[in-house]
């Protein structure tokens, strides 16, 4: 039996100034599970992301997530609703602290020992940096405090957007790791990857986007095991997926 | 803030500044000339501190600015006129309580309609600075016919509370005891501002929203109505500057503020645009160039702001405390 789907996009259009970028994105996300959004560049992932979360307003098409439209909502409302998002560009304050930036994502109790205590047993960096400035973190170690910030209070979708971009392949590794821990714990992701090892090691479903359409959706391991398959849908991107 | 806290060469232009004087005269002129220029200073910081926010988390360039230090101005000359009485007392304290009522009306009065202008005008303009420009421009030129439509166009005087006249003698330098009034309350709200903005979550949300208003906006806070309160407070604090200048300059016109406007946008873009730390430093450099180069080389004191700001521009082309955006 399919999983009840958390997030469903239908004929979702969306324009930025005169631009069409969506042209009628289909997308189901379950429940429970991590959902791999991939293409080429230009492809459409980062719109669609974005619309989901209000940043850019659908022009046409419905976003409905837990059985309620949110396409209409504005971005807090929407964040409010328990989404999460992280994107391409991390979006830290570098200005503020790594303790700072945390803070900013929790609730008016401020935060909870376990939820940070299991933040430092995945990322220790974090612990060791807690009163620095975020602006002087590393690459691998803001992409760990975006993390942390999406997931130090309880979420029910997290929305990311290529956490591996420029990361050297030691610290994907320790990514994956840390999405892994996260799988376990049921949450539901939607993630946008150009790495392919890491779509194939964590992905559970995998939707494919061409020119503002989701051309495939399936199993992660369906498409990881068929390499025309692979080839015909990701074509002369691959490389840069490997 | 942390950036502002390691960025140390930006931290000793002042000391240096006020260093590099010294030899250039007598050490009571140094002294009376380092006062005046740090209470100007002062002044310039309470009026320039709410644009410095406006202009870093709203992105809106507020040419307006000027107009709420008007209002704070005519708060001062209504207050302290009905006042009369605990001004012209031979009590600090009378004059102080007379003082600081008029700094509460002014910073209520033009927070009102600072919050009026925001909902009316500024929020129809958001994202285009040329639009805001136009517009924040017409809104300077008709509050300043309605304070004259109101006040009259008639310069006003405007008397310094009486112990607050005069000055004293430090190691031989004369010391206006208004200067001395105009650093504590800078000092003063520098200390609140600063704790405003790294001890509480509004004060966190301001300078994440300086860096990345979308950012905030994904992490569910409504940065609408976070602009709102920032607009009402940059322009309650544009009108208690207004008080200090207008008591400070004794004479009170409907171009007070629109004169200050410019030198206002000079200590902000010094500083760096949002950074109220940068702020705090820009106003005092300028405070200080305009005094010591008044005093050294009368003829360069017009363009010893502009020439400031274009050297400080040269060496740090954001500003001496830039705040990182996106």
């Amino acid at each position: 039996m399919p999983e009840r789907p958390l997030l469903t996009l239908a004929d979702v259009h969306t324009h930025i100034g005169r631009y069409h970028i969506l042209h009628g994105v289909d997308l189901l996300v379950p429940q429970g599970r991590l959902t791999m959004l991939l293409g080429r560049n230009g492809a459409g992932k980062t719109t669609t992301l974005r619309t989901i979360m209000g940043l850019w307003r659908a022009s046409a098409g419905t976003v409905v997530f837990d059985a309620a439209r949110i396409d209409r909502l504005e971005t807090p409302e929407v964040a409010r609703l328990g989404i999460a998002y992280v994107p391409e560009t991390m979006g830290i304050f570098t200005q503020l602290s790594v303790r700072e930036n945390l803070l900013l994502a929790t609730g008016p109790k401020g935060f909870d020992a376990a939820r940070l205590d299991n933040i430092f047993a995945t990322f220790p960096a974090l612990k060791e940096k807690w009163h620095d400035a975020a602006g002087g973190l590393s690459g691998g170690q803001k992409q760990m405090l975006a993390i942390s910030r999406a997931i130090v209070e309880e979420r029910r979708l997290l929305v990311v957007d290529e956490p591996t971009k420029g990361l050297a392949p030691a610290v994907i590794e320790h990514l994956i790791e840390a999405f892994q821990r996260l799988k376990a714990t049921r949450t539901t992701i939607l993630m946008v990857e150009q790495n392919f090892h890491m779509a194939k090691a964590l992905g559970d479903a995998v939707a494919v986007m061409d020119d503002g359409r989701v051309v495939h959706h399936g199993p992660m391991a369906d498409l990881a095991a068929d390499e025309d398959l692979q080839a015909r849908l990701l074509g002369l991107s691959l490389a840069a997926h490997q | 803030m942390n950036a502002a806290r390691l960025d140390w060469p930006s931290w000793v232009v002042v000391p240096a500044l006020v260093a590099l004087a010294l030899p250039a005269m007598s050490f009571a002129t140094w002294i009376t000339l380092t006062v005046a220029g740090t209470a100007m200073g002062m002044m310039l910081f309470l009026m320039a501190s709410g644009l410095t926010l406006i202009f870093g988390l709203m992105d809106v360039l507020n040419f307006a600015h000027g107009a709420f230090i008007t209002i704070g101005a005519y708060m001062a000359v209504t207050v302290l006129g009905a006042a009369s009485g605990l001004v012209a007392a031979d009590s600090l304290g009378l004059n102080l309580l007379a003082l600081l009522a008029a700094v509460a009306a002014a910073a209520v009065v033009a927070g009102a309609v600072g919050w009026g202008f925001e909902r009316v005008i500024v929020r129809r303009v958001y994202g285009s600075h040329l639009r805001q420009i136009l517009i924040t421009m017409g809104g300077l030129i008709i509050a300043g016919q309605l304070v004259i439509a109101l006040w009259g166009p008639q310069p006003l005087l405007l008397a310094k509370p009486a112990a607050l006249r005069g000055s004293f003698v430090l190691a031989g330098a004369a010391i206006e005891k208004y200067r001395m009034v105009a650093v504590g309350l800078g000092l003063i709200v520098y200390a609140a501002m600063h704790l405003t903005l790294n001890r509480t979550r509004i004060g966190l949300l301001v300078r994440a929203g300086v860096e990345n208003r979308e950012m905030v906006e994904a992490l569910g806070y409504r940065i609408r109505r976070l602009f709102v309160l920032v607009f009402v407070a940059g322009t309650a604090l544009a009108g208690i500057g207004g008080v200090m200048w207008a008591v400070y300059q004794e004479l009170v016109t409907a171009e007070i503020g629109g004169e200050m406007t410019i030198l206002v946008f000079i200590v902000v873009i010094i500083g760096g645009l949002g950074s109220v730390t940068g702020c705090f430093v820009g106003a005092v450099l300028v405070g200080l160039v305009a005094n010591y180069v008044g005093f050294l080389s009368p003829k360069l004191a017009l363009g010893s702001n502009i020439l400031l700001m274009v050297a400080v521009l040269l060496w740090r082309p954001r500003g001496l405390f830039p705040v990182g955006r996106e």
